[in-house]
């Protein structure tokens, strides 16, 4: 096994933890979560393959992981302020009890 | 596979498994926090410091800290004592093996053409702000206008509604 598949490989491990979290927890701050490591699981495959792959000093790589950096802590923000809202109006932030909308 | 680069597996994938199968939310978000300064180092063993120590600032300096003060906000501090597994947890488990088995499968059976032992680049901090005031300005600029959107969009979602308060 090569650096880069190894690294690929806890890639993917971090990605269907994340995965998981997000699909079978019911407390949808842990879903955020979840989604937070998914998209961690991306950066660390964008560094691994600018760290192996052939031309490191373009700088693609990093600067693709730090724009993420920067759309996950938007994301984070505005996903939190919305549990809040939806905690005001329900009072709770169990995914399951929040069913007004079912079908 | 190096000692110091098991151990940092090791510490990022225990701290992301505890952070979602923990009962107590704040144990969890301690439990994150784990796994995230593991990615962290992760990143300077590949040679990247500068996204290492951004990672280090924005996520456990600013993500954590807003997840802290989400779960305290919203009262979920402390062990449920409801379910905390949704009931179709037996179908979400399945599909996630599925995705992850198919992305090592993919992962294992892919041809790496890079060159297997590269020499480690040399990437100084003031490189990186060359090119992002030059190549990358547009983006940079892009990112700027979602944060500060994103500032004023969370703030209005999150601000007590007057009306609703009389």
């Amino acid at each position: 096994m090569t650096a880069l598949s190894s690294y690929l490989f806890i890639s993917a491990l971090l990605f269907a933890i994340g995965l998981a979290g997000a699909l079978t927890r019911r407390n949808a701050i842990l879903v955020l979560i979840g989604i937070e490591l998914m998209l961690n699981a991306g950066n660390l495959n964008f560094i691994a393959f600018w760290r192996f792959g052939p031309h490191p000093e373009a700088l693609t790589g990093i600067m693709f992981a730090i724009f993420s950096i920067g759309v996950a802590a938007a994301e984070a923000a505005v996903g939190l302020a919305l549990i809040i809202a939806v905690y005001r109006h329900y009072k709770t932030t169990d995914l399951d009890e929040i069913s007004s909308m079912r079908g | 596979m190096t000692l110091p680069f098991a151990i940092l597996v090791l510490l990022t994938i225990a701290g992301a498994a505890a952070a979602l199968t923990l009962r107590n939310l704040v144990h969890c978000v301690l439990a994150l926090t784990l796994g995230f300064v593991g990615l962290a180092e992760l990143y300077l063993q590949l040679g990247a410091e500068f996204v290492g120590f951004a990672q280090i600032l924005v996520y456990i300096g600013a993500v954590a800290i807003l997840v802290v003060f989400a779960i305290l906000l919203t009262r979920s501090a402390g062990p449920t004592s409801k379910l905390a597994f949704s009931p179709t947890w037996v179908l979400s488990s399945v599909t996630t093996a599925a995705v992850f088995a198919i992305l090592a499968w993919a992962i294992h059976s892919g041809v790496v053409t890079s060159n297997p032992h590269p020499t480690q680049p040399e990437v100084t901090v003031k490189q990186i702000g060359d090119a992002l005031m030059s190549r990358f300005a547009l983006p940079l600029e892009v990112v700027g206008l979602l944060l500060t959107a994103a500032l004023i969009g969370a703030v209005t979602i999150a601000a007590q509604d007057k009306r609703e308060m009389k």
